[in-house]
């Protein structure tokens, strides 16, 4: 007797996502403290608007992509910690000893990340738009920025998932937090990469993959449709979701060493 | 190894090891057998080696050397076969506390490929069993741990398995989970046929329950038997006394040590196996009063699993969980 693939993650999706909208602790800071953030900045930054070449006369409009992202770095901590908490507890044993499939479990696990995903990006947009930010992309594209963001939410959940397996603690799942801001401290975050002008800061954000999903958000919010940027966030959001998904496999295989 | 006992559906261990990194053998060289419908008690204290084996004999963690067929299937060669033969309740009740008892048991059967209709009646036919009908739609994180345990047993049993691996299921229980859970097991055993191996490190546990008992320490099987065969190995009965002033502690030693051969440390005084069985109880009471030595406690011990416990390996099973450290135990992903 054997479940199938689908069913599987089925199943442990309905769990991720019950787990997720049961611990509001979980979802309120991952929606309240990015838009404090985009409150301070915005208040505090306005003023580089008046930079020659900036893309926009609003601030808020362009700061808005950056709660996308914070957002999405808070699913590293949840999907992390909950898997943590599932082998710290023997939980993942008693799943072990099911006939279930690794892939089965890594993608069910993720789908409380894709929820908390599509609640945070629609509450930063509604919060947004609501104070006055622009969405050049017009209605389609409110649908194209959740989708966005809700990619790059699932893609850093597997990096949770992957620190979770390889570690087992939830103390070194969140011990990774700070990390990934330092990543977006050091991106296109608060100015257009084209105006940061202090050289070793420009190079390390021109390499920096989060400037480019920041990119992509505000090309939505600030241009319109810029297919070349929206290739290439979905594009970057893709990739790491893929390299998490297989260092998380891998993980998964030393983690679970049933016979 | 017997066919028959592959046949039938039981347990079958030859020379199994493991070992940790940097550490002892947990396991080392363990041969068993336990028969289709048996109730098999693997007692030791912590540490010992009990979950290490119960860990490898679920195929939740590979030998370094033996081997164990489970069920008929090799534990290497045939974990998936393995797994769908057997159910596990393991140390330390496994539950997500944000879930309900009724979404456990859908989660479980459904991993196990349970039919939608069949999942609902045999989550409810579970609930119902262990007594937690009346709590299935509440979330565990509010259970008690007799409850969870409970609950533990019932998805351990959502798959129908033939083989039941039940690690440590009633520590920290109350005596009445305890004893609600060992009449759940007898009865599994006894009505429905199914192969329980229970590791405990309660005497009494394994003295009302298990059919026959192992008694393991530092990884070794020092003991096996019925637990009537195991006692009657023993023989004689024991006293316990401890003196009223500690002064008179080694006065009392000597004193009993002419009854009989002291049966290791007791946490209470000194213990004695009497050579002359209980009938010298009178004797020695008198022989202590003859010395002036006051009496605080005096117990007569007949044989018990402890006293096996004592004479295999020099130490009481109560003391021996005391000084053990846990960690072979609960080192479960550091292959050597």
């Amino acid at each position: 007797m054997s479940s199938s693939l689908g069913n599987q993650v089925g199943q442990l999706a309905r769990r991720s996502i019950l787990r997720t909208l049961r611990q509001p602790a979980q979802i309120v800071p991952a929606i309240v403290f990015p838009l404090f953030l985009l409150a301070v900045n915005t208040g505090g930054l306005k003023e580089a608007t008046n930079l020659p070449g900036f893309p926009t006369d609003s601030y808020l409009t362009f700061i808005l992509a950056v709660p996308f992202i914070q957002g999405a770095l808070f699913s590293v901590m949840n999907s992390g910690t909950d898997l943590a908490r599932d082998i710290e507890t023997g939980f993942l044993n008693r799943l072990a000893l099911t006939p279930l499939r690794g892939a089965a479990l890594l993608s069910g696990l993720l789908a409380g990340a894709f929820v908390l995903g599509v609640v945070q990006a629609a509450a930063y947009l509604a919060v947004g738009l609501i104070a006055g930010a622009e969405l050049a992309a017009g209605p389609a594209g409110a649908l194209v920025l959740v989708l966005l963001s809700v990619a790059i939410t699932v893609a850093f959940g597997t990096i949770g998932l992957f620190a979770a397996l390889r570690f087992g603690s939830g103390e070194a799942v969140q011990g990774l937090f700070p990390v990934f801001f330092v990543f977006l401290f050091l991106s296109a975050m608060t100015l257009p990469l084209d105006l940061l002008t202090t050289d070793w800061f420009h190079a390390i954000a021109s390499v920096n993959p989060v400037t480019y999903l920041l990119e992509a958000i505000r090309s939505l919010l600030i241009e319109g449709w810029n297919l070349g940027d929206l290739a290439l966030g979905f594009g970057i959001a893709a990739a790491i979701g893929a390299l998490g998904m297989l260092a998380a496999s891998s993980a998964l295989k030393s983690r679970l060493v049933r016979t | 190894m017997t066919t028959e006992t592959q046949r039938s559906g039981g347990i079958e261990v030859e020379s199994l090891v493991r070992e940790f990194k940097n550490g002892p053998r947990a396991v080392d060289g363990i041969d068993l057998e336990v028969a289709r419908g048996e109730i098999y008690g693997f007692l030791g204290p912590n540490g010992a080696g009990k979950s290490t084996t119960v860990l490898m004999l679920t195929t939740l963690l590979p030998p370094t050397s033996g081997s164990a067929r489970v069920g008929g299937f090799d534990v290497v060669e045939q974990g998936p076969q393995v797994r769908a033969s057997i159910g596990a309740a393991l140390q330390e009740a496994a539950l997500d506390p944000l879930l309900t008892g009724r979404e456990h048991m859908r989660l479980q059967t459904a991993l196990h490929g349970l039919g939608k209709a069949e999942r609902e009646s045999r989550g409810n036919e579970l609930l119902e069993r262990v007594g937690l009908a009346h709590a299935a739609d509440r979330k565990v994180g509010g259970y008690s741990g007799g409850m969870k345990r409970r609950l533990d047993l019932a998805l351990a049993l959502a798959h129908r398995p033939r083989i039941l691996f039940l690690d440590e299921p009633t520590t920290g229980l109350d005596i009445q989970s305890r004893t609600a859970l060992w009449e759940e097991v007898a009865r599994l055993a006894a009505e429905d046929g199914v192969t329980v191996f229970l590791t405990t490190q309660y005497l009494e546990e394994a003295d009302a329950l298990a059919n026959r008992v192992g008694i393991i320490d530092h990884g070794h099987l020092v003991a096996e038997g019925t637990p009537a065969e195991l006692k009657a190995e023993i023989g004689r009965p024991t006293v316990e006394a401890a003196p009223r002033e500690e002064g008179d502690r080694e006065r009392m030693t000597a004193v009993l040590g002419r009854f009989g051969q002291g049966a290791g440390s007791s946490p209470r005084g000194v213990a004695v196996r009497l050579d002359g069985g209980e009938s010298q109880l009178a004797e020695v009471v008198r022989a202590l009063d003859a010395e002036g030595i006051a009496i605080e406690h005096l117990q007569l011990h007949a044989p018990s699993l402890d006293d096996v416990f004592l004479a295999k390996t020099g130490r009481s099973l109560e003391g021996a969980a005391e000084e053990e450290p846990a960690d072979a135990e609960t080192e479960t992903a550091a292959p050597a």
